[in-house]
This record gives C-alpha cells, sequence and structure tokens, in this order.
C-alpha cells in the first residue's frame, strides 16, 4: 500500500440545516487515481470545496502528508499543494493574457518589482510549460486556445506549485477525443511523479481509462470503496446511485397504440442512432448517468435543438418542432429541470407561474385575462398536486422546494398534451413530495405519453412502467418495471454491456 | 393582510408620504404653489415626460431599458415641424408620419438587441446618438418655424395646423374654466391604457414573466424575442408621441428643448419602482412618479432655483427612489442564481 497523501476523517458539513456531508472518511493514496463518483446533490463538490480551501469543514479532519491541513482558502491551499481544475476551465486562466502571463499567474499576483520582464518570463514560462508537455506558443493570447489547451495551461500553472494532490473536476465534459487522451498522458506522467490525483467525473470511458480505485459517494457519505483489478464498475454505480428497492405498489396498464416514434434519431454527429416509441396511457422513464444525453433528448423533442440525424412522428404525422412554442402548440410539453434557472418566475404568485404557458386559454377578447376562470384553473391544480399554500396568489417564492417543483410539474399537467416529457421531476423535494408528484404524473397519464427522464433509478423505478437506459448519447437498454434484472440493469447504466473489455 | 411593519409600511407608503409632504413644503413656502395655474403648470410638464416614462416602463418590464425616447421625441418634433412647415402637409399626416418614426426607431432597437445581441443600453445609446445627430441634419442645425429662410434660399410659407397646437396648447374646462390642458387628457388615457395592457392581458403578463425569467418563459413556449421587440417598438410609439406633443406646445422646430426628456421620464420609471412598494415596473407608479417629478420641478421653479440645482435635487431623489426599491423591499426583481 503507497503511502496516503491525503487522508480525511470524519468530515462533516452543514448549509443551515441542510446536512451536506455526513462524515467522510477518504484516503487518496500518491501516484493513483481515484475516481469519484455521485450523483447531483451527494455532496461531491462539496468535499472537493473543503479540499480546495473555499468551504470549512465543520467537524473532522483532513492530513496532508501526515500534518493537519486547514487553508484558510484557495490561495493557501494552492501554496501548501492542493491544485483544483474546476469544471467551467475560464476560472482557470485569464483569457485576455497570452499563455506566458498566464502559467506565472500566482507569482505576478504575489507581486515583486513594478514592471514585468518580458523575456525572463517567457523563459520560466517555458520551462513550466514543458514541464507538463505543453507544446504552443507562451506568447498567444490564451483567448485565440481550444478548451482543452486552456485546460492544459490552467493544469501546468498549477503544477508549477509542486502539488501533492491535483484534483480534477469533471474535466473532459467539453474535450474531443482527440484532446482528451491528452490530457489522460499527462495525468499518467503526474502519477508516475508520485501525485495524488482525484478525479471526479460521470463518464464511465474516462473512469475506466484510468481509474486506479473509484469511490461512491451518495447522500453526503462513501457508499462504496472499490479497489483492486479489475474494478467493479456497476458495482460503484449501483454504490452511487442506491437502490433500496422501493414497493413498486402499481400495476402496469395496458398500454395503447403508439403516440410518438423516431427512427434514426442521432442525438450528436459522432452517436448511435436510435428507435424510440412511446405509447398512450404508457409511462416510460430514461435513466442514465449525467452528461449521458437525457437532457439533449429532451431538447430535440421540445424543438430547442435540431437533431444530427432522423425523423420524428407524433400521431402518426411528422413532428419537426422548431423551438418551444411550436412543441407546445403541437401538444408536446416539456418539464425542464433545474426549476429557479428553467421554470420559476420569482416575481409570480402560484396562480401566474401555474397558468404561464397557456395564458391564451384563459384570456378573452383583446387578451384580457379572465381572472376567475384563471384563478379557478389554478385551484385545480393547487388541489390535484397537493400543493401545501394558503392561496393561489401566495408568491412562488414563499414555497418550499418541494412544492415549488409541485408547482412548475403542475403547470403542465393542467392542460391536456400528447407528448409530455419531465426531465428530473424529483429533483431537490423531500420524499413526500416525490410521492405526490409520481402519482399525479401517473394518474394523469391515460390520454398521453408521458417520458420521464431521471438519473436516480429509485426514481425510475417508482414511477415508471418502462424504463430505458441511456448512454453516450443512445439508448442501450429497455427494462419492464416488472421484476427487473437490476444487475443488468446497472451494467447498461456503466457502459459495460457492450465493451466488456476496453485496452487500456 | 399581514400586520405591517415600519419598514413595511415605509416601502409601500413612504413616497406618496414623501409628495404630500412635499406639496406642504413648497405651499408654505410659496403660497400661490397651490393655485389652479400652478396646477396647469405642473400637468403641463407631467404630460410629455409622464408619456415617454410609460414607454421607458414598457421596455423595463421585459427587463430591457431604451436611452434613445428623449431623442425619439425631439426627433418627432423636429419631422412634425418639417413635414408641416416645409413640406406644407396637413396635422394628421404629421401625426402618422411621426408615429410611424417611432415605431420604426423601436423596431431597430428592438432587432439590433434581439437579433444582433447588441446589450439594451448600448444599443439605445448609440440610437440616441444617431438620432440627435439625424434631426439636424435636413435644416443644418437650425430649429424650424414659419418664416425661416432654407438652404436654397427661399422661405419657408407653410404653417403649423391649428388642430395640432391644439394638442398641445388646448384647455378644457373642468370645475374652473380652462383648466386641464388637452394634453393631460392624453397622458390619462396613455396611461389608463398601459396600466390595463401590463396588468389585465395576457400580453402584459408575459412580458413581466419574460422581465423576471426569460429563460423560463421561453422554455414555456414564450416568444420573448417577438414580446422584446414589441417592448421597444411600444416605447418608441410613446416617446413620439410626446415628441408631439411637445412640437404643439412650442409651436416650433426647436433644437434647444427636449434636453432634459431623457432624465426627467427615467426618473418618473424608475420612482415608480417604489411607489405602493410595487418593486417593479409598473404603469400606476410612473403616473405618480411623472407628477412628483413635475411637482419637484414646479415648486423648485417658483422658489427661484436654478437649473443646475433642479438637475442636483432630480438626481438626488432618483437615487432615494432606487433605494427605497432595491435595498428596502429585498424583493430584488432580477433574482439571479
Amino acid at each position: 500500500m503507497t503511502a496516503a497523501a491525503i487522508t480525511i476523517r470524519g468530515i462533516t458539513k452543514a448549509f443551515g440545516r441542510n446536512a451536506v456531508l455526513r462524515g467522510i472518511d477518504l484516503d487518496l493514496p500518491a501516484g493513483q487515481v481515484t475516481a469519484l463518483m455521485g450523483a447531483n446533490g451527494a455532496g461531491k463538490s462539496t468535499l472537493v470545496k473543503i479540499l480546495c480551501g473555499v468551504h470549512r469543514a465543520d467537524g473532522g479532519e483532513v492530513r496532508l502528508d501526515s500534518q493537519p491541513f486547514v487553508p484558510v482558502g484557495p490561495a493557501a491551499a494552492l501554496r501548501q499543494g492542493v491544485v483544483t481544475v474546476h469544471q467551467n476551465i475560464n476560472d482557470g486562466v485569464v483569457p485576455d493574457l497570452d499563455v506566458a502571463s498566464n502559467l506565472l499567474l500566482d507569482t505576478l499576483a504575489e507581486g515583486g518589482g513594478l514592471f514585468l520582464k518580458r523575456r525572463r518570463m517567457r523563459a520560466e514560462a517555458r520551462r513550466i510549460a514543458d514541464a507538463v508537455g505543453l507544446e504552443i506558443d507562451v506568447s498567444r493570447p490564451v483567448a485565440g486556445l481550444t478548451l482543452a489547451d486552456r485546460q492544459l495551461v490552467a493544469i501546468a500553472r498549477a503544477m508549477a506549485h509542486r502539488p501533492r494532490l491535483l484534483i480534477l473536476d469533471e474535466p473532459t465534459s467539453s474535450l474531443s477525443l482527440a484532446e482528451a487522451q491528452r490530457l489522460f498522458a499527462l495525468i499518467d506522467r503526474l502519477k508516475g511523479e508520485g501525485v495524488a490525483i482525484l478525479y471526479i467525473s460521470h463518464r464511465m470511458s474516462d473512469i475506466r481509462r484510468l481509474a486506479d480505485r473509484i469511490v461512491s459517494m451518495r447522500d453526503g457519505q462513501i457508499s462504496g470503496l472499490f479497489e483492486g483489478k479489475p474494478l467493479n464498475y456497476s458495482g460503484a454505480v449501483r454504490a452511487m446511485l442506491g437502490h433500496e428497492i422501493t414497493e413498486v405498489d402499481f400495476a402496469i396498464p395496458e398500454p395503447g397504440p403508439a403516440m410518438f416514434e423516431t427512427r434514426g434519431l442521432r442525438l450528436k454527429p459522432e452517436a448511435q442512432p436510435f428507435d424510440l416509441v412511446l405509447r398512450r396511457n404508457e409511462v416510460v422513464a430514461i435513466t442514465g448517468l449525467v452528461g449521458s444525453g437525457k437532457s439533449a433528448l429532451a431538447a430535440v423533442l421540445y424543438g430547442l435543438e435540431p437533431a444530427a440525424e432522423g425523423k420524428m412522428q407524433l400521431d402518426g404525422a411528422p413532428y419537426r418542432p422548431e423551438g418551444a412554442g411550436q412543441a407546445v402548440a403541437a401538444g408536446v410539453f416539456l418539464a425542464a429541470k433545474d426549476r429557479l434557472i428553467n421554470s420559476v418566475i420569482p416575481q409570480f404568485d402560484i396562480q401566474q407561474n401555474l397558468t404561464l404557458p397557456f395564458t391564451a386559454r384563459h384570456a378573452g377578447p383583446l387578451g384580457l385575462m379572465r381572472r376567475a376562470a384563471e384563478r379557478a384553473a389554478a385551484e385545480r391544480i393547487i388541489a390535484a398536486m397537493g400543493v401545501v399554500c394558503q392561496g393561489p396568489r401566495d408568491g412562488i417564492l414563499t414555497l418550499s422546494g418541494g412544492n415549488q417543483q409541485k408547482v412548475v410539474v403542475g403547470r403542465w399537467m393542467a392542460e391536456a398534451s400528447r407528448l409530455l416529457i419531465l426531465d428530473e421531476p424529483f429533483q431537490g423535494v423531500d420524499i413526500q413530495a416525490r410521492r405526490d408528484i409520481g402519482r399525479r404524473i401517473r394518474d394523469s397519464a391515460a390520454d398521453r405519453a408521458t417520458l420521464v427522464l431521471c438519473a436516480e433509478l429509485d426514481e425510475a423505478l417508482e414511477v415508471a412502467d418502462r424504463i430505458l437506459v441511456m448512454s453516450e448519447h443512445t439508448l442501450v437498454g429497455d427494462h419492464r418495471n416488472e421484476n427487473i434484472d437490476l444487475a443488468r440493469l446497472m451494467a447498461q447504466v456503466s457502459g459495460s454491456a457492450e465493451k466488456t473489455k476496453e485496452p487500456a | 393582510m399581514k400586520s405591517l411593519s415600519p419598514t413595511h409600511l415605509a416601502i409601500r407608503y413612504g413616497f406618496l408620504v414623501l409628495m404630500a409632504g412635499m406639496i406642504v413644503v413648497f405651499s408654505v413656502l410659496k403660497p400661490a404653489f397651490l393655485s389652479p395655474q400652478s396646477a396647469v403648470f405642473i400637468l403641463q410638464s407631467v404630460a410629455i415626460t409622464g408619456i415617454l416614462a410609460l414607454g421607458i416602463t414598457a421596455t423595463l418590464v421585459v427587463d430591457g431599458f431604451d436611452l434613445s425616447i428623449g431623442a425619439v421625441a425631439t426627433s418627432a418634433m423636429m419631422l412634425s415641424a418639417y413635414v408641416m412647415v416645409i413640406w406644407e402637409m396637413g396635422a394628421l399626416t404629421a401625426v402618422i408620419l411621426c408615429l410611424l418614426m417611432g415605431a420604426a426607431v423601436g423596431l431597430i432597437n428592438g432587432l439590433l438587441i434581439v437579433k444582433m445581441r447588441v446589450p439594451d443600453l448600448l444599443a439605445t445609446l448609440g440610437m440616441m446618438f444617431l438620432l440627435v445627430g439625424l434631426q439636424r441634419i435636413p435644416t443644418q442645425g437650425n430649429s424650424i418655424s414659419t418664416g425661416m429662410v432654407l438652404a436654397d434660399g427661399r422661405t419657408a410659407t407653410g404653417t403649423f395646423a391649428p388642430e395640432f397646437l391644439m394638442l398641445g396648447r388646448h384647455r378644457i374646462d373642468f370645475i374652473l374654466p380652462d383648466l386641464v390642458p388637452l394634453s393631460v387628457v392624453v397622458l390619462v388615457v396613455i396611461a389608463v391604457l398601459t396600466w390595463v395592457f401590463l396588468e389585465l392581458t395576457r400580453h402584459g403578463r408575459v412580458m413581466y414573466a419574460i422581465g423576471s425569467n426569460a429563460q423560463a418563459a421561453a422554455l414555456a413556449g414564450i416568444n420573448v424575442a417577438g414580446y422584446r421587440v414589441l417592448a421597444y417598438v411600444i416605447s418608441g410609439v410613446m416617446a413620439s408621441l410626446g415628441g408631439i406633443l411637445l412640437a404643439a406646445r412650442l409651436g416650433r422646430g426647436d433644437v434647444a428643448s427636449g434636453n432634459n426628456l431623457l432624465l426627467d421620464s427615467v426618473a418618473a420609471a424608475l420612482i415608480g419602482f417604489a411607489v405602493l412598494g410595487a418593486a417593479k415596473p409598473n404603469a400606476f407608479g410612473t403616473a405618480i412618479g411623472a407628477l412628483f417629478v413635475g411637482i419637484l420641478l414646479q415648486g423648485l421653479t417658483m422658489l427661484n432655483a436654478p437649473y443646475y440645482t433642479q438637475d442636483f435635487i432630480k438626481g438626488a431623489v432618483l437615487v432615494v427612489a432606487l433605494v427605497f426599491t432595491f435595498a428596502l423591499s429585498g424583493r430584488v426583481g432580477r433574482a439571479r442564481r
């Protein structure tokens, strides 16, 4: 066993009453890549922020090379050798400066002398760039570089600090395959130099290529640690997603005729095409890791993005929406994920939020709103969804998260649709709200096709008649929600069904 | 209704109390302030800034801003004078051409912002400079009035049509004879229409939704770009209407007037945020805001305050109004997260 560069013991962190980390124990050995997996909200980013000095832990301790490690801020963490490359790469570089200035930014920030010595800076920058195998002209402005090169600049800049721990937060999410290969080669070199690497990703192909160990997180705790070749990938995914088998207390109804079909639909030029058939009176869930293409599919079905290729049919007629307005007019509704960004109108009350997409149906001559009709409609949805509030004129932001979610989901169930797409309808809600929303989705499903997109498997098991699995922007599995072979489903989620062996 | 804390009361009624206090102070210092004549002056000056401010309000509702309204108004003034004095056409032609010009400028503003992705402040600022220059090109920078000598040596013989001048000068009997200027009636009609449009129609509702969370509005199937352009068209038409009233009051195309239209109407619209604690752009608040600015200016004028003091006080009042809206109410409109 290699010496642990970092030991984490009993770390806890709460924001208000919301306990995000509930006792994390973790060792990160030098010279190994530890992959960290966890669904949204599992606490990954909070853990990273504690390690890189943005947040302070409430309890527990972190040791770096057996010395206590309590950074007072990101700069202090960096000086002590903990380097973080964030998902949003522009956090790590200053686009308007040239590569040399970026590489030396930390020394520049620390001051020393009024004027910059250009030639000496260039030479110093060249040395840093060479150390990580970065082959670009250091006098070029960063703004002109590709994302991959910017990322390498950010890493190179970080490497000047002789790091002990390098944290990479979803580094390949915007890289092409070739660019990712360059990053992997660099990671291999750093590993050889004895740097401990914490690699956060949802991409199974990255994890297969790089990971020496996998740690799964769930609900603020470590839910699984996997070591030793061969790594148990589907076990790691299962530990991350969890699935206390919920009693599926509904009978799967007889599905009606096909309502919506795709033929040879390709979400990205390089992705495999797939066919999808959604029937009336059927609730279909699509599950898959973050970035597997679920939201990309929603965007295509709702007319926000064109498909790379393929045809869609709604009720037997060709369906090719250009924009959300046309989709809604055709009877295809989307309850988007991330409600505060995509759904909630913060200045509006509950009623106005509920009727937002269908103001035309509550308006009379000259577009004047019919207030009584609107209020009656709002009260109907509030009752049907079980929104806990004093009345339809309460401000939307006075509601709890679960009740806000009921409002923005209920918005789309107020009117009849032909295809209702719900992207992460249970996001950030408590168990009771989750049950209410799920029941309402099923109860109202008779006259439409329903498609639920969710990363969490338990949610899919609770709501769907049929569960499809998405991976790398295509459908890889189709299961009737009855005595499901969870091992097979997990294998499909983690992408190991097709490629059991991939050369490293 | 929940019981209101002192802060709530201050937010809700603070500005109305301030306005009442201002009237009391001015009346004590200058008893003539309470006379019908002074009321007429106030209403007349309020009419033009009020209409412009209602136009700005439409753009504020969709989270935009229109800095070009002052320039649109003065352009409309010059255009109407040019049409009647130099082209010797009638009042109706002049009004229609001005309104079309305002709509066209608004459309261009909207398209610059929506299609070309120019930030709203910059697009309308550019439009403002463009119009300030453009309106003076046909007359080489001279004001337009009957009898002026044109570039080719002829004398302009056209006159302002009497029915056009009525818009700015005619007064209606109301309690006292000749009390209410026609332009004030125009303002009241426009204010009521704007209020109905923004508060009671689905289009107003949707525009507020865009201003509060444009992304969510777009995902609800709303034509966000279309409504944004509409807001600028409304603003342009309102501004040109204000310019028509200005021309009708002055009876000439005066290159020197209308300089403070922008500041006064922006102040009115932003003060409107604070009226009754609305914390959002709204037609009623804007009308009250315009009245507030009008009372302030008339009071200061009667106290013989010089113009630069007036600008200073207007600016200070605007800052106080913004504090009312954004700091005290805490419901900052743009919930960024």
